[in-house]
């Protein structure tokens, strides 16, 4: 059995400027919020009742910042792998509604060598929606071999 | 403002979590990210952490006023299951500012994770607003 084309770590040049190959995902749907409220623990119902988020003065469900943070380290460990991933860091600029899609992207900021021949790599991030606005944005450092290109 | 500025310092008492391969999968599923370590339930994912929740003694927010402003991890090496982790967390700042919805109030927190021998493994740093 072939692995499907998303799990397949894609061969990036890991030199500064280097635009990353972007991770598409599907729609956000109201199902995924109360998966991912049950799964995280965050039971805050503006991510999952209606009612309470117009109380608040919200059109509706908004998703929960932590899974737009969830994509983006999805998508560091798919660039680099499950082990490598050394830092993420992110600010939530937007709102995220159900029926979303988000797409992340990236670029390499930096690459530095460190001892034990590997490198660390800084990332810029971010995650953006169907209307191309950045939701979230941040970097990440992952580790990649001192000989890959 | 919503929160008051003497609990800056403060700290939890600690708390140990399990890492459950369950746990691992259930999260996985829900952002929707396939990766075979993850579906395995062996590693987890980055922001894994997220799911020690622990409240700070003195800190009493309505959670439907409250939206989450930054996040930050760092890793010494991913979370694995098997790990039981002896996490503190602690209020870093509290501080108001002047916004677009009137005076809203942020709360920073930070944590750290420990494993059985005492090595650190992960530390976080969270900002929340209140409106």
């Amino acid at each position: 059995m072939s692995e499907p084309a998303s799990l397949k770590t894609p061969a990036v040049r890991w030199e500064p400027g280097v635009e990353l190959p972007p991770l598409a995902k599907d729609p956000i749907t109201k199902v995924q919020l109360v998966k991912y409220a049950g799964a995280s623990g965050d039971y805050n119902l503006i991510h999952t009742d209606d009612e309470t988020a117009r109380r608040v003065g919200l059109d509706g469900v908004i998703a929960h910042g932590m899974l737009s943070m969830g994509f983006l380290g999805q998508y560091l460990v798919h660039l680099a792998g499950p082990e490598n991933v050394r830092s993420l860091k992110v600010r939530f600029r937007q709102m995220v509604r159900p029926g979303d899609v988000l797409t992340c992207k990236g670029r390499v900021a930096e690459v530095t060598e460190e001892p034990g021949g590997c490198r660390r790599v800084r990332l810029e991030v971010w995650a953006e929606n169907q209307k191309g606005e950045a939701v979230t944005t941040g970097e990440g450092e992952v580790l990649v071999p001192a000989g890959s290109s | 403002m919503a929160i008051d500025r003497s609990l800056i310092g403060k700290e939890s008492p600690e708390e140990v979590f399990e890492v459950e391969k369950g746990a691992i999968r259930k999260f996985a599923e829900a952002i929707g990210d396939p990766h075979p370590a993850f579906r395995s339930g062996e590693i987890a994912p980055p922001t894994f952490p997220t799911t020690f929740r622990m409240g700070i003694p003195g800190v009493n927010l309505e959670l439907s006023r409250v939206l989450h402003g930054e996040q930050e991890y760092r890793y010494r090496r991913p979370i694995r299951a098997g790990d039981v982790l002896r996490c503190k967390t602690r209020v870093a700042d509290v501080y108001e500012r002047e916004g677009r919805l009137g005076k809203m109030t942020f709360l920073v927190t930070e944590i750290e994770g420990r494993d059985a021998a005492g090595e650190l493994v992960f530390t976080g740093r969270s900002t929340i607003i209140v409106r």
